[in-house]
């Protein structure tokens, strides 16, 4: 029975990738191990592999073809004494594949469900962009990179280093390109050693120059922490404010997909805590970009929490030359009157579709996208819990002393006497991230506990 | 196995020209005889302030080292940076930082360093390009990295003078700062103060390779002990090294053997060494005795050397003074300083 070979992921996080060149013209034999085509995604390229023995029977996707659905079936091998008219035979495995993904040509041309924002969900217009403002679609993997890009034009003390982001074009290919247009001297491939690079960067910058650290996750941050707060957060203070820095700390946080518990972890609320540090984790395309800009130009010390599921996401940004999001402004994503939903980086994906949900049964949620978690935009939370009188905070991280926690403490403090209920925390389970995608699934909040989170504080 | 340990501090194992230092002039002599005063009664100032309760928390006294930071210093020239953990009066005196706002920084007052924010072991100067004042041991090394990675990249021709002790000599991010200087060519001189005791932990307690000049090698980074209590062996090697950065050839290291007379900081319970090792250090290798005993011998009065006490104390005690009389920091200023 003839062989179908499947579009192949290259990361937990691919859904869909371009199908680049094949290598192999049907009726070729192939050997195990000869790479028959290239794959590539916005993030890396890759050889596929024939991992069986025969001709190449049939290619089923032409190459060019783009965002071809993982699991997509590409092309079938034949054994030996098969023929072309073995071809017509549904091979039993494939089926199954052919389910969750449909064929392929019809696949390449819907939009990927995950990949696209909800802009119909975005109530209320961004303060931020003038009325009329042309609009960019880009995924925000390319916002951050424009940002950094045009930060980088502006002023030659900002460079940026880290691991693999120079010639590797980044490991998440946030830096692509970056190498090319300004150089080695300012785009700096960093051995493994957060420590002590995070230590060089706080170093360069006490002298005036502006660095952006990447970090190829928080998870790596940990070796490094000790310069982030000891060095970068309280330079300034303890010198009476004559020195201090000027540095972004940005990477991926928080969980991916399938890689467990010490590659998954959320430090909302770690850096959220420690006075020095500004800390960010937008959720759009635009904020991510206006909020990078604006961190990068900030005089003091800047976590900037991304969220790799979120990197190849697209959305609107504005087609400005200096485009920039003030930090420490929440923004209102969705007006409504009977419930706060308040959240903030990839929180926001499950807040935004839970309000869907919600409007169906009649409960308005406000949802706001925190963007910035220190200084905490407490007015608009403030303003909002007024209006509705209940609240619920969604995190991916943990409930004990997370960010939810203190939301939900301000509320109390400032607006104790307009709650109609208590506040309802959604939260990452408390427990560290499993491997398991059903227990994995099972460990992060979901859109349906941030529905009943909803309900319940409106008695419903 | 490690090598057979000298005495740390004896004039024997400098290395840096192959035996005895070049010569300094009069002026030379002078001047880092009233250097290294100023830094030995200022320390003895703050010890008995200390005692007196005028100074709290931690206090790091740097009494027996002065050669080191004055002769490092003698080596660099306008915009080099110093940086160096929290045995740090000395190397700010050094720096040519006022005596009265590092004092008044011991004492939590208004008119010190950091407004009475930092304490003992955080203290800065832009002007005098004097970086801290480190309190995690260890950590001044990847700044001071930065620092030089600051000045390769604006192609100043300024080095980065970092000094750590033997104890922050085996911190981890030591060895992956080295890795990048070298790799990079970064403009460091790491000034590696072996002053024999880690807290109270001596040298062959606690590391494996007792030669810190050896401690960059897999990096191949040159290194070289010197005689830290000779201030003009420490002069020598500081321009060697500095020579060596300046020429973009990459980092270099320094062992400055050298002795702290006291202890790790004011609450040392002085078990772990004999009073014997302290005073024969102090009586045979005392590096502004050294200098006192040179400038005696080619016939400088002793009126001369008492005028220079004389201007020291004085300096110290007025120092002393301001420090006990400016008042405490405006309770406003707890809320300032944490962004800009």
């Amino acid at each position: 029975m003839p062989i179908q070979v499947l579009m192949p992921a290259l990361s937990p996080t691919m859904e869909k990738g371009n199908l680049a060149k094949w290598l192999k013209k049907e009726g070729e034999t192939i050997k195990s191990g000869d790479v028959i085509a290239e794959i590539e995604t916005d993030k890396a390229t890759m050889e596929v592999e024939a991992t069986d023995e025969g001709t190449l029977g049939k290619i089923l996707i032409p190459e060019g073809t783009a965002d071809v659905a993982v699991n997509t079936p590409i092309a079938t091998i034949l054994a030996d004494g098969e023929s072309a008219a073995d071809l017509a035979k549904a091979p039993a495995p494939a089926a199954k594949a052919a389910e969750s993904a449909p064929p392929a040509a019809a696949k390449a041309e819907a939009p990927a469900p995950k990949a696209a924002p909800a802009p119909q969900a975005v109530a209320e217009p961004d303060p931020e962009v003038p009325a009329g403002t042309e609009m960019i679609t880009q995924t925000i993997r390319e916002a951050l990179r424009d940002a950094m890009a045009e930060e980088m034009r502006r002023d030659p003390d900002v460079f940026v280093m880290g691991e693999e982001v120079a010639e590797y074009q980044g490991a998440y290919k946030v830096t692509q390109g970056l190498l090319q247009e300004f150089g080695a001297r300012r785009v700096i491939d960093t051995p493994i050693t957060e420590h002590g690079f995070a230590g060089v960067g706080v170093g360069a910058a006490m002298t005036g120059l502006k660095p952006v650290v990447e970090f190829m996750t928080f998870n790596f941050a940990m070796q490094a922490i000790d310069q982030i707060i000891n060095s970068a957060a309280k330079t300034l203070y303890m010198s009476g404010g004559q020195m201090g820095c000027s540095i972004v700390f940005r990477g991926p946080n928080g969980a991916a997909a399938r890689v467990a518990a010490q590659h998954s972890q959320d430090y909302s609320a770690w850096y959220s805590n420690v006075p020095g540090l500004k800390v960010v984790a937008p959720f759009s395309a635009a904020d991510y970009k206006g909020l990078l800009k604006a961190a990068i130009r900030d005089p003091n010390p800047v976590i900037f929490l991304e969220n790799e599921v979120l990197y190849g996401h697209t959305g609107e940004v504005p087609k400005l030359d200096d485009f920039i999001v003030p930090i420490g402004k929440a923004r209102i994503v969705r007006a409504g009157s009977h419930v706060s939903i308040i959240s903030w980086s990839n929180g926001m994906t499950y807040a935004l579709k839970a309000a869907d949900e919600l409007a169906k049964e009649g409960i308005e949620a406000e949802v706001i996208d925190l963007r910035t978690l220190r200084p905490m935009d407490t007015e608009t939370i403030i303003n909002s819990v007024k209006k509705t009188g209940r609240a619920v905070t969604v995190e991916e991280g943990w409930a004990q002393s997370g960010v939810g926690a203190e939301i939900a403490a301000r509320i109390m403090e400032n607006a104790f006497d307009y709650l109609d209920a208590p506040v309802a925390r959604v939260a990452g389970k408390d427990v560290p991230m499993p491997y398991a995608a059903n227990l994995e699934k099972l460990a992060l909040p979901s859109a349906a506990e941030v529905v009943e989170a909803a309900k319940a504080v409106c008695y419903r | 196995m490690a090598a057979p340990k000298k005495a740390a501090a004896s004039a024997e194992q400098d290395k840096t020209n192959g035996g005895s230092p070049p010569e300094f002039t009069r002026e030379q002599e002078l001047k880092a005889l009233r250097d290294m005063l100023l830094i030995r009664r200022f320390e003895e100032k703050a010890g008995q302030l200390y005692g007196m309760g005028a100074i709290g928390g931690f206090c790091h006294l740097y009494i027996g080292q002065e050669a080191v930071v004055v002769g490092m210093q003698m080596a660099l020239k306008q915009g080099d940076q110093v940086i160096t953990g929290y045995r740090d009066h000395g190397h700010m005196l050094a720096t040519g930082m006022d005596a009265n706002g590092v004092m008044a920084e011991l004492t939590g007052r208004r008119g010190g360093y950091s407004k009475g924010k930092g304490g003992s072991m955080h203290m800065f100067s832009k002007e005098k390009h004097f970086y801290g004042g480190h309190g995690i041991v260890g950590a001044q090394v990847s700044l001071g990295t930065g620092l030089a990675f600051a000045n390769n990249y604006r192609s100043n021709g300024n080095v980065s003078v970092t000094y750590f002790g033997d104890g922050a000599a085996n911190q981890g991010q030591v060895y992956e700062s080295f890795n990048m200087a070298e790799l990079w060519k970064l403009p460091v001189i790491y000034v590696i103060e072996n002053n024999r005791y880690a807290m109270g932990t001596s040298v062959s307690r606690a590391s494996a390779q007792q030669d810190f000049s050896k401690r960059g090698v897999s990096f191949n980074i040159p290194g070289k002990q010197v005689d830290g209590m000779d201030v003009r062996a420490v002069k020598a090697a500081g321009e060697e090294a500095a020579a060596w950065c300046r020429a973009g050839k990459g980092p270099f290291i320094l062992e400055m053997q050298t002795y702290r007379y006291r202890g790790h900081s004011m609450s040392d319970p002085a078990k772990y060494r004999t009073r014997e090792e302290v005073e024969k250090v102090r009586h045979d290798q005392d590096p502004i005795e050294q200098v006192r005993n040179r400038l005696l011998a080619a016939k400088v009065s002793e009126a001369d050397l008492k005028a220079i006490d004389a201007e020291v104390r004085d300096i110290v005690n007025a120092s002393a003074d301001f420090a006990q009389h400016d008042p405490e920091p405006d309770a406003a200023e707890l809320w300032t300083d944490v962004y800009r």
